[in-house]
């Protein structure tokens, strides 16, 4: 880089001036403060006659609903929850259904998404073939198809409660979904969670250690035997210590379903599923071009460095494809998140049909809920953008740095 | 589903932040050459489409009776299939006049939704249908069972209500139109459906073997179903109201689609003051004279229109029972006209 000369330090005034009015100066900033107060001006206009008018028609407005009883129940709730609770804990629990079901299909999307497209660019003929068919097939079906196939071809076809596949006999698969056999904690329970904890903070502090010496003084020293001895050995000697940290209650056949044990409801393992592979499918093509946008000079740089084709993928190509993968892949994110309202169809409750339909329907505040839900909808995915933004900007530094 | 009730939500918002309330139902419906009715998205009996997209229902003559009794033409109504939770909304926003789809009649619905109901079409209940091989014979055996339903129903409350007072366990899955409720039902995701139960006679006509489906006894709850309109129009409330009426007073007084000609010309007061050859008792309605006529014309009194679509005429054969008119054991009651 040459050495330019500084420029003259520009005025204060000026500077400001260009911020605020762009290139048209002080007119265009009074344009500018003019247009967003007429913006608020109209906003404010709306609402005001909304109200009045709701009250005119006598439709009950304001956010009072939300302190009634809601008088319906829900199959699934990450939160105790009864018909007895009020429609602000119905929203909780919708939306955290919400959460659940995306965080899980968005985990599984990339998992999936990544595995496609690395199958895609292989030089295995029958391997890439086999990617591409999956590509094609998946995404050129409309996802509510896909959500109600596995829902009412695949999960609908397992044998009803009574005849339902046993694994170990502890372990039950029907129409009604997986019953597994649910840990409950004893008092042994919280040392137990602090010995793992201790030992996964150890087991790191000795990883950071390692890697220091390695660069630091091309040490290699070999940990796996002690960060193994530690994960199993620290837990071991507590449980035996105090006892058992869990036990489990085990389903049992009782009249028409299962009682005890947890359950995985079919709606939520239909849309998870249907949900994970059909973003996938996007995923894949995104990953795909993110890596043909690496020079094919990389690559034999890489080869020639003696790596192998993996290593070489996952520590020079896959990096710097991640540059052009990540923003496409938020927006992906982004899709899953807002497709998982397609919920409803097949009764798994979340933030919609929970919220923004059974609340709606039984309060008639369509206003105030549907306002609600998109103004949470837009939250989820500031907060997803945000988050990719900040992962883009470290993946930037390191790789400049 | 979702963008559906989106749309109607940004209407209602549009609409509300636009104008005041129209009270003028009457006169947009007459500008508009149109009755718009609210109906359900397909249930034999009430409000079903046939494959022409004619629709056929007791609560489609509802809305018949009213454009005939406009417009002297049961055709002149434009049918919007609505779902259970977004039905108000619609009708809040002025996508729909009326409201007709199965819609049961609460204080909370009365009160807080903007709307009005205007009577009784269908005295109806909550009642179960299970597969008959699960040998169950009443509904308090249900302990445990797996329940599906419509969501943004009463029948999602009641058996909430039922469950717990009867101090049983069960697990709720709520659908949000009646094909994927039945759907997931006949898979074998329930052990039950629960609906009102003249939509559970509805709903079995669905499946592929009706009769291997049984109606438990029990019915669980009071589903008064009647049609709605908009708060605050009199006008339009008292004569959405009168045409219901007006097909139960026919029966009371014998007036049949076949032989309403020959009885406009009766000299019995009654029937002279209801046909309007004496006194102007349709005009003050803001109709003509002949409206009792032409509703009767159109869609018969309220009896025939029960046994052609869902009584013994129909597929769904349902007694009339409560349904029946006061003075033959039921409690259907219309006010005189006079
Ligand atoms: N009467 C009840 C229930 C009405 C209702 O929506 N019933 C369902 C039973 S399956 C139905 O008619 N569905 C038909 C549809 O959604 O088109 C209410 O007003 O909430």
């Amino acid at each position: 880089m040459s050495i330019e000369a500084r420029p003259p330090p520009p005025q204060f005034a000026a500077r400001l001036k260009r911020a605020l009015g762009g290139r048209a100066g002080w007119s265009g900033f009074v344009v500018q403060i003019l247009f967003v107060a007429a913006l608020v001006w109209i906003f404010y206009e709306i609402v005001a006659n909304a109200r009045t008018n709701l009250e005119n028609q006598h439709i009950t407005a304001g956010f009072g609903f939300l302190k009634n009883t809601a008088g319906f129940d829900v199959s699934q709730s990450l939160i105790p929850y009864s018909g007895s609770e009020t429609y602000t804990r119905v929203f909780f629990v919708g939306l955290l259904n919400t959460l659940l079901v995306s965080l899980i299909g968005i985990f599984f999307a990339t998992l999936i998404g990544f595995l496609v497209a690395l199958g895609r660019l292989s030089p295995n003929w029958l391997l890439s073939r086999i990617s591409g068919g999956y590509v094609e097939l998946v995404r050129n079906l409309p996802l509510l198809f896909q959500i109600l196939f596995w829902y009412l071809a695949v999960l609908a076809a397992l044998p009803g409660p009574r005849q339902s596949i046993s694994l170990f006999g502890s372990f039950f698969l029907s129409n009604r979904g997986l019953i597994i056999p649910k840990p409950i904690g004893n008092p042994a329970f919280e040392p137990f969670v602090m010995a793992v904890a201790v030992a996964i903070a150890a087991a790191f502090l000795l990883w950071r250690y390692a890697r220091r010496q390695l660069f630091q003084s091309g040490k290699l020293i070999t940990i796996w035997p002690y960060v193994l001895g530690l994960l199993v050995g620290l837990p071991l000697v507590t449980a035996l210590v105090f006892g058992a940290p869990v036990r489990f209650e085990f389903p049992e056949l009782k009249g028409f379903n299962f009682a005890g044990g947890s359950r995985v409801i079919p709606g939520f393992v239909a849309l998870t599923l249907a949900l994970s592979t059909y973003t996938a499918a996007f995923i894949a093509e995104i990953v795909r071009a993110g890596i043909l946008s690496v020079h094919k000079g990389q690559m034999e740089a890489g080869a020639s460095l003696g790596l192998a084709r993996g290593s070489v993928l996952r520590l020079i190509v896959i990096p710097q494809a991640l540059r052009v993968i990540l923003p496409p892949l938020t927006n992906q994110y982004l899709n899953l998140t807002k497709n998982s309202s397609l919920a409803v169809a097949i009764g798994y409750p979340d933030l919609v049909s929970v919220f923004a339909g059974t609340t709606l329907s039984q309060t008639g505040q369509a206003i105030e809920i549907i306002g609600i839900t998109m103004g949470v909808y837009l939250l989820i995915s500031l907060v997803t953008s945000a988050i990719m933004s900040f992962y883009g900007w470290r993946l930037g530094r390191s790789l400049e740095g | 589903m979702k963008r559906v009730s989106l749309v109607f939500t940004l209407a209602l918002a549009a609409g509300l932040s636009t104008n005041a309330a129209t009270a003028q139902t009457l006169k947009t419906v007459k500008d508009r050459g149109l009755l718009s009715c609210g109906v359900s998205q397909g249930l034999p009996g009430f409000s079903s489409p046939d494959d022409k997209g004619n629709w056929t229902g007791i609560d489609v003559d509802v809305c018949r009776a009213v454009a005939a009794a406009i417009f002297d033409d049961p055709t002149k109504v434009k049918f919007v299939p609505l779902s259970a939770k977004d039905r108000f909304t619609a009708l809040q926003s002025g996508e729909i006049d009326v409201l007709s789809r199965n819609t049961t009649w609460t204080l909370s619905r009365d009160t807080s939704l903007g709307a009005n109901f205007t009577g009784v079409t269908y005295y109806d209940g909550q009642g179960f249908l299970v597969k008959k091989s699960l040998k169950v014979n009443s509904a308090l055996e249900l302990n445990s069972a797996s329940v599906c339903v419509q969501t943004g129903t009463t029948t999602e409350q009641n058996l909430a209500d039922y469950f717990k007072g009867n101090n049983m366990k069960y697990e709720v899955i709520a659908f949000g139109t009646a094909d994927e409720t039945v759907k997931a039902y006949e898979s074998g995701r329930c052990d039950v459906f629960t609906s009102d139960v003249s939509q559970l006679y509805a709903e079995r006509l669905k499946l592929s073997n009706p009769a291997d489906h049984a109606v438990l006894p029990e019915v669980i709850s009071k589903e008064p179903l009647g049609p709605m309109v908009r708060h605050g129009d009199d006008q339009w409330f008292d004569l959405v109201k009168w045409t219901l009426f007006a097909m139960v007073d026919a029966e009371e007084l014998g007036v049949t689609q076949k032989n309403v000609g020959e009885m406009a010309k009766s000299d019995k007061p009654e029937l002279k003051r209801a046909f309007g050859t004496d006194g102007n008792l349709g005009e003050q309605l803001g109709l003509t004279k002949d409206w009792f006529s032409r509703i009767v014309k159109a869609v018969g009194n309220y009896g025939e229109s029960f046994d052609r679509n869902v009584g013994s005429g129909s597929k769904l054969g349902i007694a009339r029972g409560l349904n029946q008119l006061w003075n033959k054991g039921g409690i259907q009651y219309a006010p005189p006209i006079r």
